[in-house]
């Protein structure tokens, strides 16, 4: 109920002294933030190179599937050349045993991992603020036993339930249809990780509509006769854009290193399809001969992960000043 | 006291019943064919029908849950072989595969784990928390925003690469340690610290960049309270308003994470394990989904869960004892 308040002008009061509002507030604290700014700029970047990927690689006469047996030596399958066959035509080297492009592959296994944490996200997002809302507008029992589910759902380490629950839901998902192999992979750890995922920010969100429920506003409206719909639209719901926009810029990246460590080990997606997760673990074999292949990989993923993570906390200081870091 | 005390434990039963019952959906419904998650990569049909018959799986639902819920209390047995298999309680399961009990490979695998988790909990805690306070003691300066900044790196870098890079650095270039063999620390201590260090390390440097920050926010939350300039104008030394003052009154959620990160990493750090091939809990979950072995991995994610639940009450009792602004309600 936004009830425009007539401030008496004063005489000779600029008229630029305009009431900002709390997204104009966000963005002018988010544009001092020197760190958060430039961060946004490399992710708007690399979300720019994985769009674009195909076009790149093509720019460059590189795909990630192409076998080339003339930059790797014939016995062992070395790369020919310093720095893992670091050259004009592959700029981040080839793959040891199959000559394949490290730049093109990373551009690709981005693209994925992109993918995957982004609609994994979306869903976290809308299943937390969901059960959030549902769990501290109804309270009482609904309360009570959503809050015990949740408690649950918290008592599976994260990484642990993903790795375990990976042969039996892949499974379940290839049963149901889905191609097998890197199709059911992927549909697998969107799912999973929304469906364990989702807890936290709903626990989140419940604290926030239960102390938005006792404020003065809320309350007005409720005497002034407003529909529960109204209040959880009009008056909670744009209340909650914060701690979700923060959560979110928060999730992204705990998703990006969750896959890449599952692609690690060997159960998330698998070769011939690309991913950082994979790459790494192929560079275990050879990065004492060529520790470029470790280090252009594993420092890519690295920024990727600290980027969206100074974003996200740019994000938390520019729309909650409290929390702020200094 | 008592009554909170005596509520709570119910609730923790309640609550580890439930979780029998929710692993036992997820591992026994949620999958299309069970039996084929308990035969690994070379499975014969013959091998599929008899784990079939062993598992119980030819009984009514209702029937396998009962067994898998008496197995845990006064054990069960499998049949389907010439002689049934004895699972004593408390019976996590049987792996076909490997011929042995989940609760043995378990009790063998636990101490690496525990060694683990302790040794890295130490130093997390230790450089965590000074660093934090540190941080926050500097507020603003440069030696707060080196903290936060390694923070932020620390907490950001997935422990997989963090792990390759240590390996890379200190094994394979500068020669400092031996590539690490875990050995019990009562066989063969100095090769145990070899094996245990960079493990430590890998982890402590993962937890230590959260505990920074939040140890520092605590911090910082605690010295703008009434009673931090009491204290000063009593005129109680820097060093006791600050460590029985301000850390104590900044502590209980520091209390808390704690907890439930030290019983997580009991269930097994999986990652770390397997880049240091250390014989803990979580390489035998990572090999048992590898290959899948479907007993191994619902007895880690039982015991990992449990372990987190009961950590999750302790925290609670402990809040008490800390922080005397909690009500016991």
């Amino acid at each position: 109920m936004a009830v425009d308040l007539a401030v008496p002008s004063k005489p000779g009061a600029t008229p630029e002294v305009a009431g900002r509002s709390l997204r104009q507030l966000a963005w002018a604290r988010f544009r001092r933030d020197k760190a958060a700014m430039t961060s946004l700029g490399v992710l708007i970047f690399i979300f720019l190179v994985a769009i674009f990927a195909p076009l790149i690689c093509s720019w460059f006469g590189v795909d990630p599937y192409t076998f080339n047996s003339s930059v790797i030596s014939d016995d062992g399958g070395k790369p020919i050349g310093a720095w893992g066959g670091i050259s004009w035509q592959h700029p981040f080297g080839v793959e040891w045993g199959t000559g394949r492009d490290i730049f093109a592959r990373l551009l690709y296994g981005l693209r994925i991992s992109l993918a995957i944490s982004i609609i994994a996200t979306t869903i976290t997002v809308v299943l937390g603020t969901f059960f959030g809302i549902v769990s501290g507008f109804a309270g009482g029992k609904t309360d009570a036993v959503l809050g015990r589910f949740m408690d649950l759902i918290l008592a599976f380490p994260f990484l642990l339930i993903v790795l375990a629950l990976s042969g039996a839901l892949t499974q379940r998902i290839t049963s149901l249809g889905v191609p097998e192999g890197n199709a059911s992979r992927l549909v697998y750890l969107i799912l999973i990780f929304s469906l364990f995922g989702w807890p936290y920010l709903a626990r989140i969100i419940r604290g926030q509509v239960l102390s938005l429920r006792e404020r003065e506003f809320v309350e007005s409206a409720t005497a002034m006769g407003a529909s529960g719909r109204r209040i959880l639209f009009k008056e909670i719901l744009p209340n909650l854009w914060a701690p979700i926009l923060v959560y979110a810029s928060l999730t992204l990246p705990t998703y990006i290193g969750a896959e890449a460590a599952l692609s690690f080990l060997g159960v998330g997606i698998l070769p011939p399809e690309p991913s950082f997760g994979a790459i790494l673990a192929d560079s275990v074999n050879y990065f004492k001969l060529v520790p470029s292949y470790l280090f252009i990989p594993g420092g890519i993923l690295a920024i990727l992960v600290v980027t969206f993570n100074l974003v996200g906390d740019g994000v938390r200081d520019a729309l909650d000043p409290r929390a702020a870091r200094s | 006291m008592a009554g909170y005390v005596t509520r709570r434990v119910l609730i923790m039963v309640l609550m580890l019943l439930v979780l029998t019952f929710a692993v036992f959906v997820l591992f026994n419904l949620l999958p299309a064919d069970v039996a084929r998650l308990t035969c690994g990569k070379t499975c014969t049909p013959q091998t599929l029908e008899a784990n079939r018959i062993k598992l119980g799986l030819d009984q009514p639902v209702i029937m396998q849950f009962w067994y898998f819920f008496k197995g845990l209390f006064v054990g069960r047995e499998y049949y389907g072989g010439p002689t049934p298999i004895e699972c004593p309680a408390p019976c996590l399961g049987y792996s076909f595969q490997r011929n042995e009990l989940v609760t043995t490979l378990i009790a063998q695998r636990l101490p690496a784990t525990i060694w683990l988790a302790l040794g890295a909990f130490a130093f997390w805690m230790v450089g965590g928390i000074s660093l934090g306070i540190y941080s926050a003691l500097r507020r603003g300066k440069w030696q707060d925003k080196t903290v936060m900044g390694v923070s932020l790196i620390g907490y950001s870098l997935p422990s997989f690469f963090l792990g390759l890079v240590m390996i890379y650095l200190v094994i394979i270039q500068l020669k400092l340690l031996p590539f690490p063999r875990y050995v019990s620390p009562f066989e063969n201590p100095v090769q145990f610290f070899q094996a245990m260090l960079l493990p430590w390390i890998v982890l402590a440097i993962l937890y230590a960049a959260f505990y920074m920050r939040l140890t520092r926010s605590q911090m910082l939350d605690a010295m703008g309270e009434d009673f931090i300039r009491t204290a000063r104008a009593k005129g109680l030394p820097e060093r006791t308003v600050i460590g029985r003052h301000a850390l104590r009154a900044g502590l209980t959620p520091i209390v808390t994470a704690a907890g439930l990160d030290l019983a997580g990493l009991l269930g097994g750090a999986i990652i770390t394990e397997a880049l240091f091939s250390l014989p803990g809990i979580g390489s035998l979950a990572l090999s048992a989904v590898v290959n899948p072995d479907q007993p191994i991995i619902v007895g880690t994610v039982l015991i990992t869960a449990a372990f987190i639940i009961i950590a999750n009450l302790i925290v609670d009792l402990l809040y008490a004892a800390i922080d005397p602004r909690v009500r016991l309600a």
